[in-house]
């Protein structure tokens, strides 16, 4: 399958570039014409990912979050969010819904939103080195298009 | 994000307006827990009609604001939901645990 296009894109794992980040790749998967839906989703799962990172990657400073995304010629768009911070310890365990070590204004629902609102879901963590995170999601084709 | 609280016999309406992520949520939970101490309403109504995106921060908003107002013996409920925070709520699982009507 080929690389259609691709982007990278490096933050500091401040929370006001939470918004940005999610407008970013969907600004960027708007080349594939998603329905609104689908870029909502995406937007919805990116925020997850970065939050994650902000909240546990870098409890207790700033770190750079590299977002990239790549589009498809099979109209399938995959986001991967890389840290360098502390690393998940059981990767299983943090998937789980409502397990959270992030306290009480957190949900422990990042990982099943972002498993519910894509096709896959990866997640590569070594403790101490970093988590990186990749979602693949299908855009549907319209009607019309191509 | 914005946040609208109003109380009228002890009916309190929070609206939540604009974004709300994770960013927006530490903010939000604060002042919702302060008028809600101030107050002491006996309902909460959570009013998420000018929600324009939501992530799980959100069901913690919503998971928090419950918890105090349980402490205080006050019933908590979210109306008007817009279609993308409700496909976050339906995903979660939350409806189980507190009353949610999605917008119409």
């Amino acid at each position: 399958m080929e690389v259609t296009n691709s982007m990278k894109l490096e933050i500091p794992s401040r929370s006001v570039n939470e918004g940005f980040a999610r407008s970013a790749v969907a600004c960027f998967v708007c080349h594939l014409d998603p329905t609104l839906d689908e870029l909502e989703d995406l937007k919805a799962a990116v925020s997850e990912a970065v939050t994650n990172c902000i909240v546990h990657a870098y409890p207790d400073g700033i770190g750079i979050i590299t977002v990239r995304a790549r589009l498809f010629s099979d109209n399938s768009v995959e986001i991967s969010i890389r840290d360098r911070g502390r690393g998940i310890e059981d990767v299983a365990k943090a998937r789980e819904p409502m397990f959270t070590t992030g306290g009480d204004d957190r949900s422990g629902m990042g990982f099943t939103i972002m498993e519910s609102f894509t096709d896959t879901l990866s997640v590569r963590s070594r403790p101490g080195r970093g988590t990186c995170v990749t979602m693949r999601k299908r855009i549907s084709v319209r009607a019309g298009q191509r | 994000m914005d946040l609208d609280m109003t109380i009228t016999e002890r009916k309190m309406t929070v609206r939540i307006l604009g974004e709300l992520d994770h960013h927006a949520a530490r903010c939000m939970i604060r002042r919702i827990e302060e008028f809600i101490d101030a107050h002491l309403p006996r309902d909460c109504v959570l009013d998420m009609a000018g929600l324009t995106f939501m992530d799980s921060s959100g069901i913690a908003v919503i998971l928090r604001t419950q918890k105090r107002m349980n402490e205080i013996g006050g019933r908590t409920w979210v109306e008007n939901v817009p279609p993308q925070p409700m496909r976050v709520l339906d995903a979660s699982g939350i409806d189980r645990i507190i009353r949610i009507t999605s917008q119409n």
